[in-house]
């Protein structure tokens, strides 16, 4: 298992590279000169002035070297100083993504919640007035809109029945309390999406694991019907879903920019978002460089449960 | 010495038929029936006629936007009318400005339709260029694109997206393409992984043997043959296309002010929630449905594009 994992790691080097080329080019593919950007247009129109701000942010330098030296101080953990609050970004990522991974954790506890019972039911009553339910309901899931959804939430519950908050956060540290509640939202508008594809994943495969013999054979023993199901049958049909949950981290991390854009949350997602729009360079780099870290360790983590989940997988 | 191409005699019985049907010009009677088939199967699937149904709806919405538009979308504007709910006057009621919004929502679909539409023809294009060539050429060609488009694939699509369309300016036709370049690694890994399977069939093999070029191979051998999971996907891809150009609009980045769409109707009906909540119901209940109607139509696709699903159906 070990040599698995480190081969498996090895593999992911040319992808982190090439991923980490991607997010040093934004640099260059963003609109406006960033010392011009951080001078503003009265400084910047002195040239002294504007070189010497090219030369501290190495600009002046050929790309290649500006990328190994942009890179050398990623991996020492230096991400740079943003632009426009002139904090170092390494705090600002420390600072806010643990706020999304709350988010993203609570959103997928709430979609394997809703998924699996009605994914164990659905495949145990395949064509039953739950299971046509369940499976059109995973339809509506999977065709809503993020923003929508919160926004349909915040008028139900926030303005209309005003039994929740419409927005902000509270830190876990703070007050759970407070926290969770402000979580809800967001999370169900973040995990209802995945719940739907989860649920139909959780169906199909349990369906095809409860046609293979060796269930017959537990049921043939006189084995319970809910052990047959919950030993035999859920361990071996949870190797597709752990698949569909690993590659779905990318889309719960897109999703997390909208849904923390609407509640006013202040995670990674809304920090890209106003950086984006404000032009905050070393900003776009590192929350896009820690975003696709996160989702190809989420596929790495994946691989290395197959084994875990089921014994007969065995890596070379 | 001399090395002669086989003919298609040569290939024996079988081979050969399946060269002088691949080699034949025109659509035979068979593939005609064949096509025939799939449509009557896709319009037999539960939700397709339906699906199809409602993309029609919103297909003519937008080719006569003109002819049912109430007001002007975007010159008419009455203060005294702003963020009215539904009435006889204004079927969606108005926005802040004033503006009607069902008129807004019918020249808005045009945008939505149209943005998902060339950027997933932007995409599927990029994306089956680099998966067959790639799938079809192998060796260090396929692990470069491969590993340029899983390191495409690591970024989650929204922010991908987001940074592209800064980086060319912000508007709907930077839309499309940061959408089209979001789907590339989709595409081209479904493209890459039917192409590995379809240059082993011995049609390829006898069309190769026949002295056919590559170019000549991967447009008349290879891709008629793996396109039937490529529809299927940029089907289903056209509603994640709509959600994200209306998350784009949403966010600020995508089609700009005054110009209608449905994520920017969204955006203005969000911020006048307590005041008027119709203007941002509406157009999601619109893009829920175009969304929901593309899916139906992706899953209609697959059974009757598939035959072991078609036969199960």
């Amino acid at each position: 298992m070990a040599t698995y994992i480190v081969q498996r790691v090895l593999q992911m080097v040319p992808v982190m590279i090439a991923a980490s080329v991607f997010s040093f080019a934004i640099i260059f593919l963003l609109p406006g000169d960033p010392a011009l950007l951080m001078l503003g247009d009265q400084l910047a129109s002195n040239r002294e002035v504007y070189e010497a701000k090219r030369a501290e942010l190495g600009l002046d330098r050929p790309v290649p070297i500006q990328y190994l030296d942009w890179l050398g101080k990623t991996v020492r953990g230096d991400l740079g100083t943003s632009t426009r609050d002139k904090l170092p970004v390494t705090r600002g990522i420390a600072d806010r993504l643990p706020v999304t991974l709350e988010l993203t954790v609570l959103a997928m506890l709430l979609a394997f919640v809703i998924a699996l019972p009605t994914g164990i039911i659905s495949a145990l009553r395949p064509n039953s007035r739950w299971d046509i339910a369940s499976s059109l309901l995973a339809f509506v899931g999977v065709a809503v809109p993020h923003f929508w959804l919160g926004i349909l939430l915040i008028y139900a519950l926030a303005v209309a029945a005003r039994v929740l908050p419409a927005s902000g956060y509270v830190p876990l540290s703070e007050d759970l309390g407070q926290n969770l509640l402000r979580m809800l939202m967001p999370a169900v508008t973040l995990g209802l999406g995945l719940s739907a594809i989860l649920m139909r994943q959780v169906r199909s495969s349990l369906l095809e694991v409860l046609r293979q013999d060796y269930i017959t054979t537990a049921q043939a023993k006189g084995l319970r019907p809910r052990l047959v199901v919950m030993r035999h049958a859920l361990r071996n049909s949870m190797i597709p879903v752990v698949t569909v949950i690993g590659l779905q981290v990318g889309l719960l991390f897109g999703g997390a920019i909208i849904t923390e854009s609407i509640f006013s949350i202040p995670g990674i997602g809304r920090w890209a978002v106003d950086s984006i729009l404000q032009r905050d360079f070393p900003v776009v780099q590192a929350v896009s460089l820690v975003m696709a870290i996160g989702v190809l360790s989420a596929n790495l983590v994946t691989d290395v449960a197959y084994a875990y989940i089921d014994p007969r997988i065995h890596y070379r | 010495m001399t090395i002669q191409q086989p003919t298609a005699t040569d290939l024996g019985p079988a081979l050969s038929a399946t060269v002088m049907r691949e080699t034949s010009r025109g659509v035979s009677a068979p593939l005609r029936r064949t096509s025939f088939k799939t449509v009557r199967r896709l319009l037999r699937t539960r939700m397709t006629p339906f699906a199809l149904a409602i993309l029609a709806l919103f297909a003519l919405m937008a080719v006569f936007a003109n002819q049912v538009q109430r007001y002007d979308p975007i010159n008419y504007q009455s203060y005294a009318s702003a963020n009215q709910g539904p009435s006889l006057e204004h079927w969606f009621g108005t926005d802040y400005l004033g503006r009607d919004t069902w008129s807004r929502l019918v020249h808005g679909s045009r945008i939505s339709l149209f943005v998902g539409v060339i950027s997933v023809g932007v995409g599927l294009i990029l994306g089956v260029l680099v998966g067959v060539s790639a799938g079809y050429l192998g060796g260090k060609v396929d692990a470069l694109l491969m590993r340029c488009t899983d390191a495409i694939w690591a970024f989650p699509a929204l922010m991908l997206a987001l940074a592209i369309t800064s980086a060319l300016g912000r508007g709907v036709v930077n839309s499309m393409i940061a959408i089209g370049i979001v789907g590339i690694p989709f595409y081209a890994r479904l493209a890459r992984a039917s192409t590995l399977a379809a240059r082993e069939f011995d049609y390829t093999l006898a069309a190769r043997a026949l002295g056919a070029s590559t170019p000549r191979i991967l447009a008349r051998h290879i891709l008629p043959n793996i396109s039937a999971p490529l529809i299927v996907q940029a089907s289903l891809g056209l509603g994640t296309a709509i959600i994200t150009e209306a998350s784009l609009s949403f966010l600020g980045v995508g089609v700009q002010p005054p110009t209608p769409s449905w994520g920017l109707e969204l955006r203005t009906g969000y911020q006048y929630l307590e005041l008027n909540p119709v203007v941002a119901i509406i157009p999601g209940v619109l893009i829920f449905l175009t969304v929901l109607a593309f899916n139906f139509l992706g899953d209609g696709l697959r059974t009757a594009l598939d035959p072991r699903l078609a036969r199960g159906s």
